[in-house]
């Protein structure tokens, strides 16, 4: 992380207690209110996905609007966990090399889906 | 013999091998995940006016999961930094945590909401006869503030020999309990989504066979929803089973004594097995809007 000066020493933590601190070479810093900060955040998420269901965007018998606000906050959530729980913000370019062609290949299976428009299913 | 990188990085790739190996193996599930999220997609907007339900689940309880998962996420980030604090007893707490999070998480979907489903039942109109059960229906309500049309009967039955009479062939009709949706279809309450699941009415109706296009329980052949609802949730419950099992792994005396051996070696692989947590995690953050409120 970066920005470790900016955010003040959590209580305990940081400097752990010396009866248990054994030979750890690496001097982790454990961002306690990064990791709570971002969990208040998910939480918040949450709450919004929620509620702005109960609210129609866009043309009224077109769910498209709605459909996109509930995804754009679900990858806003997504983006948080990747990046601060799965530590993708400090992780090592090799893992880059080989998650950034998977989300492309991603995309590309969903824009496959847009062979479904106009062609209806008919049981 | 001494299995090499596995906390030391290797010079290489600049990274212990299991962060390799786990990242590789969740690019494997994205494209998994991704497929059948694709695949839901598709099946959506193909499906012609009508045919795509919504409000089937319980919003609460499908909240109160998501909460629990995220929960379980932080837990185990916790789990991993007491670990890399050399604090066991305080890393064990966060591990039980983590556990119990995701054991409460399946006891809901396998215990509540999957079985709840499997006694609904649905009975899809023909087109020539929705005139008939307009009652039920309330499609000129819905035509009239531009609404799509609805084409599904849903409830449960009254009673066992009702359940029971619709297994014979032979009958003409049968009768369904309703939920309120049915029950009072011109109610503008049920023309948007609802947090609370308003309560089943009492009302029963009765549904000749032949009026009928398709009926079945909620089960995964009831439609194209409900065959990708079991699906995607049934696939991310045994993801969960699965990180249980290791993260229960975790919890025995095995670990125990890697911890005493070579703490950053177990931490390394709480760290990998979380790295997988938040993957299922992730998944559901997107399982639960499409499912639960689009």
């Amino acid at each position: 992380m970066s920005d470790t000066s900016s955010s003040s020493p959590a209580p305990h933590g940081d400097h752990a207690p010396a009866h248990e601190e054994s030979h750890d070479p690496t001097h982790f810093h454990f961002h306690k209110r990064l990791y709570l900060g971002v969990f208040g955040a998910l939480m918040i998420g949450t709450l919004i996905t929620v509620a702005v269901s109960y609210f129609h965007f866009g043309a009224a018998d077109s769910e498209v609007g709605n459909i996109t606000v509930g995804l754009i906050i679900a990858a806003a959530k997504a983006a948080l966990v990747i990046l601060f729980f799965m530590h993708m913000k400090e992780e090592r370019s090799m893992i880059y090399k080989f998650m950034v062609p998977t989300f492309f290949f991603l995309l590309v299976l969903f824009g496959l889906c847009v062979f479904a428009i106009n062609d209806h299913i008919h049981f | 013999m001494e299995i090499p990188y596995t906390v030391k990085p290797r010079p290489d790739t600049g990274l212990w091998n299991a962060k390799i190996g786990i990242w590789l193996f969740l690019a494997s599930e994205v494209m998994l995940f991704g497929g059948l999220f694709s695949g839901y997609i598709f099946l959506r907007l193909g499906a012609a006016p009508g045919w795509w339900p919504h409000g089937l689940l319980n919003v609460p309880v499908g909240t109160l999961n998501t909460i629990i998962l995220i929960l379980s996420s932080v837990a185990v980030v916790f789990a991993w930094a007491a670990l890399k604090m050399r604090q066991f007893g305080r890393y064990r707490v966060y591990m039980a945590l983590t556990i119990l999070c995701g054991v409460i998480f399946l006891g809901i979907k396998l215990g509540y909401e999957w079985p709840a489903k499997f006694h609904h039942f649905g009975a899809y109109i023909k087109d020539d006869s929705l005139h008939k059960y307009e009652q039920y229906l309330g499609n000129e309500h819905l035509a009239e503030v531009g609404i799509g049309r609805r084409i599904e009967i849903t409830g449960v039955f009254p009673t066992k020999e009702d359940e029971e009479a619709y297994k014979n062939p032979e009958i003409k009709e049968f009768r369904l309990k309703l939920d309120a949706i049915n029950a009072d279809p011109t109610n503008e309450e049920n023309d948007r989504p609802r947090f609370m699941p308003r309560p089943m009415s009492d009302k029963i109706a009765t549904i000749a066979k032949e009026d009928v296009q398709y009926a079945s329980f909620f089960v995964p052949r009831h439609n194209s929803y409900f065959a990708v609802y079991y699906l995607i949730t049934g696939l991310h419950g045994l993801h969960v089973i699965g990180g249980l099992l290791v993260f229960g792994y975790f919890m025995l005396p095995v670990s125990t004594r890697l911890y005493e051996k070579d703490p950053e070696h177990l931490a390394n692989r709480v760290e990998v097995a979380g790295l997988f947590w938040h993957f299922v995690d992730l998944v559901w953050i997107f399982a639960f809007p499409i499912f639960y409120l689009l």
